[in-house]
């Protein structure tokens, strides 16, 4: 069969500014044309990088094609190349039919309109007519399950009914390719299956679907193929199952524990490194953490040479590379007393709400502090995806858009009032 | 439903259609989209304006929306806006100053000005910004990005036809006798638009390249009100001159709409023709300009 999607060579390059921002100001512009009238790149500092270079597939109508990979491999790239948000720097995409693209939920919502008007406007903005809205809107509604509030402004919503409207709205868009990126992170679990399986049924009747996403369950689940990028390029492209698991050994993928086999455990002739394992408030290992409640990170080695004063600690990063915390053990036994050998495992609790949502890259290390000694030190040992459930309890509140922050701490907040006239008696409001 | 909704699906079958339910592939009539690097052509761009024509009457109605929504004083701040001016100007220029206004009233004389110039600066204005205030809908989703700045400007409409009830109102409050050049309103709106969105279009797409764009406009508009005939009538200005301001395309439509209003003089034809073919120049090439910068708009705003 002819195929839907085709796409040939294709890549893309981002110039990068000296300061890390595309746009400039006229005023820079003018200044450098001026110093130097005959250059006519105004900024020397540029810096050039390929985030997809020589990618080609095809996908056959009907298809359901995940695309994974690590953060910066080129997936949200290529997905707003064939949603043609940006244009690509080279190579070709020839698309056989109407595409609806959801690289974000409730685009161009507008918080003081009111349900039904969001879900006009927002159907508009994914592609849909007005008539095709008009259509389909009972059934968005309820399958949003907001009928009662439909003509309240969304800003009164709580999370979950903003997110579910939104959701319901990009369900019901039927184009021939349908573009999805990482969406399904958000709303409670059911929501989720609910909208997982409308996917499915989209897939069903002929839909060619593209569905990106770090939740690798769902990608098996609801894909028969799986193409997996790395640094811009395709690494591997066949049966999910095959791809996905090949990916989660490679270390690319998010892993909540990892052991070294004998022969090549990090570490050196005093300690070596035998396994990390992030484990959930119930005990079990895992790589979705509930936002609200504890994690604890565990560093399992052995000590070959007694004698010495050895600190586990963890590094953790977040998927933009930001270094949210390094913890080292402050435990005073272990800080003065010299290690038997044997095997230890350490374990550091990380507290509920205080890490932000996203994925947390966990580096394992094992130091002894004077004289400075590194013994092992391992990078993105352990990953896990830290996740917000929407349902009100959170630091988030009843806010559900992108919420900025390396942590995001649950604070405690007082208030007194202090208007003049009781004054004296200014009472303390605790939460 | 799920068997129905198939027909919605193939862009040519009507809604309902019973036979809908044909395969999707293997239709001839399928839209075929090339993505290709550096591809844009402008007829395409128009016609792409065209079948996007539902989405630019959703955002125009999604901000006319929200401004009466939110603001406390809705609809009266479309009026406010013109009339307090107009009546600071009275005071300035009308008593103070003792501007001569072509035999009419000042007060009515200046607010027939303000009401062009207050759609037009506020049309540039929010269409200058309207592409990097957008920015959330830019880096999410395709659509011709035109539609973006154009839906500002059109929005801006609204307003004007809320001031235009007090201009009706102020006519006849110095007993005007409307006469049929009163239809001239309606093209010298349209032209006003039209100039309105090649302006405001090109500012957008530099605003998106260059952040400092914003903090000239404001001052561009300013200077623009002063060289343009809205406190002052064009005759007080010595003869020779009078070809230097008619360069400015506001000067044409302004002095043409108050001759429409006020039917005290019959139209000036050359100043309309060159308010005229400057439009069109500025309309064209910021068009072709905002299609040349677009292809970057997504990775730089």
């Amino acid at each position: 069969m002819e195929p839907i999607i085709k796409v040939q060579n294709l890549g893309k390059q981002y110039r990068i500014g000296s300061d890390g921002s595309a746009y400039s100001t006229l005023r820079e512009a003018l200044v450098s044309k001026f110093r130097s009238p005959l250059n006519g790149r105004s900024r020397s500092a540029n810096k050039k990088i390929w985030a997809l270079s020589d990618v080609s597939f095809e996908i056959g109508p009907g298809e359901i094609v995940g695309i994974i990979g690590r953060n910066g491999a080129g997936k949200s790239t290529l997905l707003k190349i064939l949603s043609r948000v940006t244009e690509p720097t080279t190579g070709r995409v020839e698309l056989h039919g109407r595409v609806g693209s959801l690289l974000e939920v409730g685009t161009g919502f507008h918080p003081e309109l009111s349900g039904r008007e969001n879900v006009f406007l927002n159907g508009a903005i994914l592609g849909m007519s007005r008539a095709e809205i008009l259509q389909k809107f009972d059934d968005i509604v309820a399958f949003a399950e907001v009928e009662k509030f439909i003509d309240t402004p969304v800003k009164r919503y709580s999370s979950g009914m903003y997110v579910r409207l939104a959701f319901a709205v990009a369900a019901y868009l039927e184009p021939e390719i349908l573009l999805v990126d990482e969406v399904l992170s958000v709303g409670d679990a059911s929501f989720q299956r609910k909208c997982l399986d409308r996917m499915k049924d989209v897939g069903r009747h002929g839909r060619t679907v593209i569905f990106v996403s770090h939740n690798m369950p769902a990608v098996t689940r609801l894909c028969e193929r799986t193409i997996l990028l790395d640094g811009g390029t395709i690494l591997q492209d066949g049966p999910s199952h095959k791809v996905v698991g090949s990916y989660l050994k490679s270390g690319l993928g998010t892993m909540a524990a990892r052991e070294w086999a004998d022969g090549d455990r990090p570490g050196n002739e005093i300690v070596r490194l035998c396994a990390v394992r992030v484990r959930a408030e119930d005990g079990h290992v895992s790589d979705a953490i509930d936002i609200r409640l504890p994690v604890r990170i565990e560093i399992e080695f052995e000590v070959l040479q007694t004698g010495h004063l050895l600190i586990p600690n963890i590094h953790v990063t977040n998927d933009e590379g930001v270094l949210v915390f390094i913890a080292g053990d402050t435990d005073p036994v272990w800080r003065s007393t010299h290690r038997p050998a044997g095997r230890f495992i350490s374990t550091a609790l990380i507290p509920g709400n205080f890490l932000s949502e996203g994925t947390m890259i966990v580096a394992a290390a094992v130091s002894t502090m004077d004289p400075v000694t590194i013994h092992f030190f391992e990078r993105d040992a352990v990953a896990f995806q830290v996740i917000d459930k929407f349902e009100g309890d959170s630091a988030r509140g009843d806010f559900a858009g992108t919420f900025p922050g390396v942590v995001r701490p649950m604070l405690r907040w007082t208030t007194s009032s202090v208007s003049p006239n009781d004054q004296p008696e200014a009472k303390e409001l605790v939460q | 439903m799920t068997s129905e909704t198939f027909s919605k699906t193939v862009p040519e079958s009507k809604p309902g259609d019973p036979n809908g339910n044909r395969p999707l592939v293997a239709s001839s009539k399928q839209t075929v989209v090339i993505i290709e690097a550096n591809k844009s052509s402008f007829s395409g761009g128009l016609r792409e304006l065209w079948a996007y024509r539902e989405l630019l009457y959703f955002l125009i109605w999604r901000d006319v929306k929200v401004r009466y929504k939110q603001t406390l004083l809705g609809a009266t701040w479309a009026i406010l806006q013109p009339v307090l001016t107009m009546l600071i100007f009275n005071l300035l220029f009308g008593k103070l100053g003792g501007i001569k206004s072509d035999g009419v009233p000042y007060p009515l004389f200046a607010y027939a000005g303000l009401l062009v110039w207050t759609f037009f600066a506020n049309a540039v204005t929010n269409s200058g910004n309207s592409l990097v205030g957008s920015a959330h809908l830019i880096t999410k989703i395709y659509f011709p990005r035109m539609i973006v700045p154009a839906g500002a400007v059109a929005a801006g409409l609204v307003d004007l036809a809320l001031a235009f009830v007090v201009q009706v109102g102020l006519l006849i409050y110095y007993g005007v006798h409307a006469t049929w050049g009163l239809l001239m309103v309606f093209p010298l709106v349209i032209l006003t638009t039209l100039l309105a969105l090649g302006v405001g279009m090109w500012l957008s797409a530099l605003n998106v390249k260059y952040r400092d764009i914003r903090y000239a406009i404001p001052f561009l508009i300013q200077l623009w009100m002063f060289a343009s005939p809205i406190i002052y009538p064009i005759s007080m200005l010595p003869q020779k001159w009078h070809w230097a301001v008619m360069l400015n395309p506001v000067t044409g439509i302004i002095q043409n709409f108050r001759i429409a209003l006020f039917g005290n003089q019959p139209f000036v034809w050359k100043s309309l023709a060159i308010s005229a073919v400057i439009t069109a120049i500025v309309v064209t090439y910021a068009a072709y300009s905002f299609r040349r910068m677009e292809r970057r708009f997504a990775d730089i705003v």
